[in-house]
């Protein structure tokens, strides 16, 4: 009550003018339609632009490749040809004779399994480089090393280790996608803070406890960065492995077709390959987002 | 006087390749149970490596840190620290942050109930019982640092040792959580060692004020009896004739005698 004294005693000393122009808010309502209007703007703003450059695009390729002797198809063609791939890709007439459902599964497999490996060693390892300095003065010059051999440089030497395809595949994936994730795990435990050890040093938390309370949260976000450039580079690799092994998978199917000449498969595999990948990348980073809520913020 | 920590004769000296800098030197000090005791000194002086070492965080060249008797020389939940920038861990909710020292230290003495109870008993005291399920990034800077408080007073600490705690807050909300301190120290009784470059915070606070002199080679200078009574309230005592007489002894050690010297 006292408050509201002195500030009447406050206003009465302050001319009565200035008191005039003060202008009332408007009630603020949420008018729903104007909501929805506003949504579908801001969708339309991010999916016209990407439409129109795709419709013009397909336009350009069209012109270019429809004339006579022109040695790639036009999208036209492309849609034609592969017009049973598309609307039937659950068909299985048995050997390599499937639909691209079952390529692309079997790529999927051989990805899962090889970067599932990948990503368990490759955090395993990164934090042991991450913590200790004398393992990271032994490894580091290594991995730098190591990182920089093409995927398919080591399709041969594995093909001559194990003798069979499969496991060859998936021991390229794994290679290839190790080294990001291993680095960047690495860089997430030197990178925490000494706050964050100082707080477990006084709280008295054993090692165990430590990495799974401390260490890996804290390092949570440089782990995804890892994992998600790991996963986009298994793709790759992948699709080039299967071409030299053979079987089922995607990267096969591209190869065949080749061999083939069904350049109107290839672009069609393509346009495939570029949407896993894409899912995978996003899959992967929009799990990031979710485990890394609240570290990444700070 | 019984010493319920003492600091017997620390020296702490860095190395750096061939350089070595004597940061602290011969530092004594015996503090009683239920004492308030700051330490204030220019930036750079080495308190808060006075308070690493108190911690167990940091280990003393020479000398060593003795509590009830004991000597204690890693760091441990009977010397909880509230450090500066709060250091809860974001990815945890307030609940979780204090909850996670509360079960390590009595993971054996309470069950699940009892230490669920004792972390939201420690939340109400220092009144955020009401953020439990917030994380760190959805609450202010002085919220946070009254989480950091009751993560550790959670761990029942035989002495929490408070490093420039307010230091990174506004004047008002430090205002506030100072007295919310007082308050705490005047109704758990704990011991409080508080590294602070404040001044009105120190004696506002302290029983004693340990004031160091500028480093390298920094040594207590002086240690200043504030004989106020408590409870102390902030208003009364900025016309305290003792209240000023402490400050004003405070200041002229800190800006006559040892004046800050900006490293040439």
């Amino acid at each position: 009550m006292n408050m509201t004294v002195t500030k009447i005693e406050v206003e009465t000393a302050t001319p009565a003018a200035t008191a005039a122009p003060v202008v009332a808010l408007t009630p603020k309502r949420p008018p729903r339609a104007e909501a929805y209007a506003r949504m579908a703007r801001e969708t339309a703003v991010r999916v016209i632009p990407p439409l129109v450059v795709i419709a013009l695009l397909t336009l350009v390729w069209e012109l270019v490749c429809r004339r006579a002797g022109s040695a790639l198809p036009p999208p036209s063609k492309v849609f034609a040809d592969t017009r049973e791939l598309i609307f039937d890709p659950f068909f299985d007439h048995g050997g390599i004779d499937k639909g691209l459902f079952w390529h692309l599964s079997a790529s999927l497999q051989r990805v899962a399994f090889g970067y599932s490996l990948s990503a368990i060693a490759g955090i395993a390892l990164g934090v042991l480089v991450g913590q200790s300095v004398w393992a990271m003065r032994g490894l580091d010059p290594l991995f730098q090393v190591l990182r920089t051999i093409p995927p398919l440089a080591w399709l041969p030497l594995s093909l001559a280790a194990f003798r069979d395809g499969q496991p060859s595949a998936i021991f390229v994936i794994f290679i290839t996608s190790i080294w990001p994730i291993i680095i960047n795990t690495a860089v997430g435990i030197r990178n925490i803070p000494q706050d964050y050890r100082n707080v477990a040093a006084v709280v008295q938390l054993n090692p165990l406890e430590f990495f799974a309370k401390i260490m890996i949260p804290a390092a949570a976000p440089y782990i995804f960065t890892g994992l998600r450039i790991g996963i986009g580079l298994s793709w790759l690799a992948i699709v080039a492995a299967e071409m030299l092994i053979g079987g089922v998978g995607i990267g096969f199917f591209i190869w065949d077709a080749w061999n083939s000449s069904h350049i109107s498969e290839i672009i069609l595999a393509l346009f495939y390959v570029g949407i896993v990948g894409f899912v995978l990348d996003r899959l992967i980073a929009g799990l990031g987002k979710v485990v890394t809520r609240g570290t990444a913020q700070n | 006087m019984t010493a319920y920590l003492k600091l017997d004769h620390i020296d702490k000296v860095f190395t750096r390749g061939a350089a070595t800098t004597e940061v602290l030197k011969d530092i004594n000090l015996t503090i009683e149970k239920g004492e308030y005791v700051s330490i204030i000194g220019h930036s750079g002086c080495g308190k808060s490596t006075l308070l690493n070492i108190i911690a167990g965080l940091t280990g003393a060249t020479t000398g060593g840190v003795l509590l009830e008797n004991r000597e204690v020389n890693s760091p441990g939940p009977d010397r909880a620290v509230v450090f500066q920038n709060h250091s809860l861990l974001p990815w945890l909710t307030v609940y979780e942050n204090v909850r996670l020292g509360v079960d390590k230290v009595f993971a054996k003495t309470k069950s699940r109930a009892e230490r669920d109870a004792w972390v939201m008993h420690n939340l109400n005291l220092v009144q955020m019982a009401h953020a439990r399920d917030k994380r760190p990034s959805e609450i202010s800077g002085g919220m946070k640092q009254r989480v950091g408080i009751a993560r550790a007073l959670a761990m029942e600490p035989k002495v929490l040792l408070l490093d420039e705690p307010f230091g990174a807050l506004d004047a008002l909300t430090r205002a506030h959580l100072q007295d919310s301190v007082m308050a705490l120290h005047q109704k758990l009784g704990n011991t409080i060692l508080m590294i602070t470059h404040d001044v009105d915070e120190a004696v506002l606070l302290s029983d004693r004020i340990v004031m160091m002199t500028n480093g390298p080679s920094a040594r207590i200078g002086e240690v200043l009896e504030v004989p106020l009574a408590r409870p102390r309230k902030r208003l009364e005592l900025a016309t305290n004739a003792t209240y000023l007489r402490c400050r004003q002894r405070v200041l002229e050690f800190l800006y006559e005698r040892h004046r800050f010297v900006e490293a040439a």
